[in-house]
């Protein structure tokens, strides 16, 4: 099966809605869970990588939530549907990087896929917009009670769901979510906040950058721990978590805006300026720019325009959803024209930001 | 400065992360920031990387020697010292010694709390596994870790409920 026949088109991906969507892009619960009396796929030999994913994919294929899903081996895909598949966050880079042996389950919605030998046998993961932590785990847990009866998991009654690496012991649960905080960033408050949630036990990162640097001012926020709490205190946990900075990414806008306006409206329309009328941008600039546009949307600055359009923008500026769209192989430097070419044409539309928006808009308040 | 993982390359890549207080740093090259995604949302790798790496500084220090082999799959120890990841499920009882104290420093605690396989719900395990957490409360309160106690009081309670609760199948 193509698998661009059952992608959501990135149009339609950019309108979907959830919760606090201006501020948490997305939540995501991941399960890694393991077949008893099988070698982790990093130590397996093939034949026996192969007999758990042949084992594996079909079980998962099964589930009534999974029908009509795309179900593929890693060797039938190709390297740029694979990076496009890890530029929407669906696997991970090491899972594209595998092949015969390992396979992929995804359905319809893409609100479920399954990677499957990437770095456990099994590795799950539940995908909601905007903030849905508990939605996601309530998902996830459902299917892997399900995927339970039909396959043999690795569990000791002391440490839990075995892994291969010791850092996904016990639960195996990844909760996550990935925010967008402009507000923070530029008020450079991102690092005390960075510090004060990884005393709490949970990790903060840039999604797309190096270590605190994070391109498009993307972060995502998850939990280190497995082993030793359960799924539902994690949950919560981070649920709490994600409150407090939502909170504080709202005052910071705020007082941003009634401090510092012209630092504000200088960012955000020297940010349309180059991306209305560039002829050649990176990937990089992109994304940093459009994170701008987006909280000049989310400011009531470009009345009339809805933030889908900036949202696809993040999607169909990567590299390879670019590559995509053009038969021939590109370089860099041509992908860098013809990204700046798209963004002008679907910039047309959209006025240059105004300075007087409209009184309060409205906070985001969990 | 040199990469920590590859140890060949010029590390540019430099990363600190604080967890409670403890505080890891971690310096990659290039290349390596790459292969292990850095930057990756489905991989999670970097808290892993991290983790892994101080994997094997606490390996080197637990006994066992590196000789040690899994029966099942003949996995050693020096090989987890190498990739921080063991070699298969057994692998757990096989380096049980070497990989306590790391899972302590690793996590909130050492005894698995959450989600249990419904076939093992149903069998004697329950009754091994509330026997042990029973060994852990008592522990706890000894040892004065009122939060780790309350959470496996709760624990032991749910696992009674379950297993009075739901018909046998
Ligand atoms: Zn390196
Ligand atoms: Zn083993």
């Amino acid at each position: 099966m193509d698998i661009h026949k059952f992608l959501t088109p990135p149009a339609e991906m950019a309108r979907r809605k959830g919760p606090h969507d201006r501020i948490v892009l997305s939540s995501r619960v991941r399960l890694a869970r393991n077949i008893k009396d099988a070698a982790f796929p990093g130590w397996a030999k093939k034949p026996e990588r192969v007999r758990v994913l042949d084992l594996i994919l079909p079980a998962v294929q099964s589930l009534p939530d999974l029908k009509n899903s795309f179900a593929e081996t890693m060797d039938r895909l190709s390297t740029l549907d694979k990076q496009i598949l890890v530029e929407r966050h669906l696997i991970s880079r090491e899972h594209a990087a595998k092949s015969a042996g390992s396979g992929l389950v995804l359905n319809q919605d893409e609100s479920f896929c399954v990677m499957i030998n990437e770095e456990d046998h099994l590795r799950m993961q539940s995908l909601r917009p905007g903030l849905q932590v508990r939605q996601a785990w309530v998902a996830i847990n459902l299917i892997d009670s399900a995927l339970e009866r039909k396959l043999d998991y690795a569990f000791s009654p002391e440490l839990g769901y075995l892994t291969a690496c010791p850092t996904n012991l016990g639960t195996g649960i990844r909760v996550s979510a990935m925010l967008h905080l402009p507000g923070l960033v530029l008020a450079e408050q991102i690092n005390p906040i960075i510090q004060s949630v990884n005393k709490l036990g949970l990790a903060v990162r840039g999604l797309f950058g190096e270590g605190t640097e994070a391109l498009g001012n993307v972060f995502q926020v998850s939990n280190q721990m497995t082993l030793g709490e359960s799924e539902t205190a994690i949950v919560e946990r981070l649920e709490k978590v994600l409150a407090q900075i939502i909170d504080h990414e709202e005052n910071a806008r705020g007082s941003l805006v009634e401090k510092k306006p012209k630092v504000v409206y200088n960012h955000i329309g020297r940010a349309y300026g180059i991306l209305a009328n560039a002829h050649s941008i990176t990937s990089k600039e992109a994304m940093n720019l459009l994170s701008l546009m987006r909280l000049g949307v989310d400011l009531d600055l470009f009345p009339g325009t809805d933030r889908a359009i900036v949202d696809e923008l993040f999607v169909l500026t990567q590299p390879a959803h670019l590559q995509k769209q053009h038969s021939e192989k590109l370089s860099a430097e041509e992908r860098d024209l013809l990204r700046a070419d798209m963004v002008r044409e679907r910039l047309a539309t959209v006025s240059r930001p105004v300075t007087n928006p409209p009184p309060g808009p409205t906070l985001d308040k969990p | 400065m040199l990469c920590c993982v590859c140890k060949e390359k010029e590390a540019t890549v430099h990363l600190t992360q604080i967890t409670g207080d403890k505080m890891q740093k971690v310096d990659l090259c290039e290349e390596c920031a790459k292969t292990k995604g850095v930057n990756d949302a489905t991989g999670f790798s970097l808290a892993d990387l991290l983790l892994g790496l101080g994997a094997s500084q606490e390996i080197e220090q637990a006994g066992g020697g590196s000789e040690l082999a899994c029966p099942r799959c003949g996995f050693t120890q020096a090989d987890f010292k190498k990739a921080g990841r063991l070699g298969c499920p057994e692998c757990y009882n096989t380096f049980a010694e070497a990989l306590e104290g790391l899972l302590k420093t690793m996590h909130k605690g050492t005894q698995h709390i959450g989600k249990v396989p419904e076939s093992l719900r149903h069998s004697r395990d329950v009754a091994d596994r509330v026997k042990s957490l029973q060994k852990r409360l008592s522990k706890a309160i000894e040892a004065e870790d009122f939060e780790q106690a309350a959470l496996l009081r709760d624990e032991i309670k749910q696992m009674n409920a379950r297993t009075s609760g739901s018909p046998a199948t």
